[in-house]
């Protein structure tokens, strides 16, 4: 399994899914393991009686039918399955309608859906998705790219409540990938993904809500900048160490 | 089109519990994992009952899918074939990234658990992963390095060092050099071809030490290397490759850069291709690879082999410093425009979200006031 990991990360990441395919055929006995412990880009279906895309994913999924946020129906239709209890469907609406604007405020277009359902612990479990095609032809405001893609997956554990307060666990996974092609610069493809947790205790007065909220959008600007900052970064860095810009070289003429 | 089929699952690390709570509710119908990776690799499309269901459920946007099996008790219908393992072998090999081969073979090992498998693909992918990569093997006696590539291939386990005029016998799998032989007149080029030959290494030398602080060059004729004098055309190839190899500090990259010079003898002019491409790798806690490339061309007059050597190693410096320059546009403007196009780094209101300390209910209203949504 330790192998199957390493190889996943060694591996292209546009390439994730071909490579997830490859293990699942070589150790099918690891499967469930592997399926958990992997991200991979998000899909997408329409929910045709609301007119909205979902986002599918494990928590919406019941054999192979997925839920929508939006009518809560599994698609296609489903008998005997799993739903979240009333109080936890309305606290998801109010999820999804929520968190639609906080996307359109940070993605300027995209899908999102949040999923919830109820844990062991007299708490329970929500999952906030975002897939945004930031290329041309996808809702990429300026034209920037041939091709981007951001998913983000935050799953957040909630605690039950104890002495009005109640401790939030968020695992937040990004995946990006984004090509520019252009006349100075060729083809420049810069891809990949990074996982944080955050685990804050709240007052549950504040509104479960808020506190996941503020807690997703802290983390997600964490990550958005860790990766173009020091994950990207790195990446210039060794650009510069295999071939200096010019001005360096010929600064170093003289003293040879 | 095959189709590649994934369910997306997510872990919270300390909820496994709820997951399998799911699952042991549902009903399993799905095909196993093999054969749809073996659909994947055979271009084989597939023609399920449950394909077609999805199918005709949402027409414009779905993203077509099928779910894998992940229940424990559920055998793989079929048993992979020996060649179906070696060509997921191979794959992983081909696509590890620069100076990371062997890693993956490690990995890869002990996935497999299969020797003959192993082994087989390895002699099949090694070789094709080192040309690709042009890796530089150490020659025995201090003569220096060879550059394995597809324009210095003898035979499959021989490759040219034009610049010692010898012939390195390498072991792919092994990534060394296990002895050398001089070339022999055939493998070598005329009089007439080594003199432009040479000229251009000695310039192209001179380059790549000022510009690249491990790099490795060689310059080897892959047309017309037996013509004689004047009258016909022929082709060098210059090759340029740097690696920065730190796994310690989870970072490795490479550049490669290769040049075709047409030598056109009826137009007197040199025809001048390049490729270029570089990758960086950075996986500390995270994934992250950059992989660019680009193709140039230029052109320039046939002269006398100095000064034809001048000229295209004056193009060539040129044409890869001007890249350099642009690749570093692109990464500043990064984080304020490409990016932006992914997500903001702030709504355009420059603060940000408006969580609002109300009742659940109200929440969104609210919040749509402050930011002046109208309903």
């Amino acid at each position: 399994m330790e192998a199957a990991l390493g190889l996943l990360r060694r591996m292209p990441p546009k390439q994730s899914e071909t490579a997830l395919s490859a293990l699942l055929s070589l150790i099918p006995q690891h499967s469930s393991d592997l399926l958990s412990q992997v991200d991979l880009p998000l899909q997408v279906l329409r929910d045709i009686e609301s007119g909205k895309d979902f986002i599918l994913c494990e928590y919406n999924r019941d054999a192979d039918s997925y839920r929508s946020p939006w009518s809560n129906k599994y698609l296609p239709p489903l008998e005997d399955a799993l739903y979240p209890s009333s109080e936890l469907r309305k606290l998801e609406v109010e999820a999804n309608d929520i968190f639609a604007i906080y996307r359109d405020q940070y993605y300027e277009g995209g899908i999102s859906s949040v999923y919830m359902w109820e844990d062991d612990n007299e708490g329970f479990v929500a999952c906030f998705l975002i897939k945004k095609d930031g290329s041309k032809s996808g809702h990429g405001r300026r034209g920037c790219l041939e091709e981007g893609a951001w998913d983000a997956i935050h799953v957040i554990q909630v605690g039950p409540e104890e002495e009005e307060m109640a401790q939030y666990c968020l695992t937040s996974t990004i995946m990006l990938s984004l090509t520019t092609d252009d006349e100075s610069s060729g083809k420049f493809g810069l891809s990949g993904s990074i996982r944080r947790q955050m685990k804050m205790e709240l007052a549950v007065a504040d509104g479960h809500l808020c506190n996941m909220g503020r807690m997703i959008e802290e983390l997600e600007g964490k990550l958005r900048n860790s990766l173009d900052q020091v994950y990207f970064g790195k990446t210039r860095e060794m650009v510069c160490t295999l071939r200096p810009p010019a001005e360096i070289v010929q600064m170093r003429l003289p003293d040879t | 089109m095959p189709l590649v089929v994934i369910t997306t699952t997510w872990h919270c690390p300390s909820q496994q519990n709820d997951t399998v709570m799911i699952n042991e509710r549902s009903r399993f119908n799905r095909r196993s994992c093999t054969e749809n990776f073996i659909s994947v690799m055979t271009n084989v499309s597939l023609q399920s009952s449950d394909y077609r269901r999805r199918q005709s459920l949402s027409p414009a946007n779905c993203f077509l899918e099928k779910a894998m099996a992940d229940e424990e008790d559920e055998l793989p219908e079929t048993e992979l074939s020996y060649d179906q393992k070696k060509e997921i072998a191979k794959w992983f090999l081909l696509n590890a990234p620069a100076g990371e081969i062997n890693y993956v073979a490690k990995d890869l090992k002990a996935v497999l658990s299969d020797e003959e498998v192993y082994n087989e693909a390895a002699m099949e992918a090694f070789p094709v992963y080192n040309k690709s990569h042009m890796i530089c093997l150490e020659m025995p006696s201090r003569a220096g390095d060879v550059i394995v590539s597809s324009y210095s291939e003898i035979t499959e386990n021989e490759y040219l060092d034009p610049r010692t005029a010898q012939v390195a016998i390498v072991d792919h799998v092994k990534q060394i050099c296990t002895k050398v032989r001089p070339a022999n007149d055939e493998e070598l080029p005329s009089l007439y071809i080594e003199e432009y030959r040479y000229a251009l290494d000695a310039e192209i030398q001179r380059y790549v030490s000022e510009s690249y602080p491990k790099g490795m060059c060689a310059v080897n004729c892959v047309k017309g290397k037996d013509t004689e004098g004047p009258g016909s055309d022929f082709e060098l190839v210059v090759i340029i490759t740097a690696m920065r190899l730190s796994p310690q500090n989870f970072c490795n990259g490479s550049w490669r850069s290769v040049w075709n010079i047409d030598f056109q003898d009826e137009s007197q002019v040199l025809d001048i291709k390049g490729k270029l491409q570089v990758g960086a790798h950075y996986f500390e806690e995270g994934n992250v690879e950059l992989d660019a490339k680009k193709d140039f061309q230029d052109s320039t007059i046939f002269q006398s082999a100095d000064d034809c050597a001048i000229a295209i190693a004056n193009i060539i410096r040129h044409h890869e410093t001007e890249y350099l320059a642009s690749l570093e546009v692109a990464y500043s403007k990064l984080p304020d425009n490409t990016f932006k196009d992914l997500r903001r780094k702030l709504p355009v209101t420059r603060t940000l979200f408006p969580w609002q300390n109300t009742l659940q209910f109200s929440l969104t209203r609210e919040v749509e006031k402050e930011l002046g949504l109208g309903k």
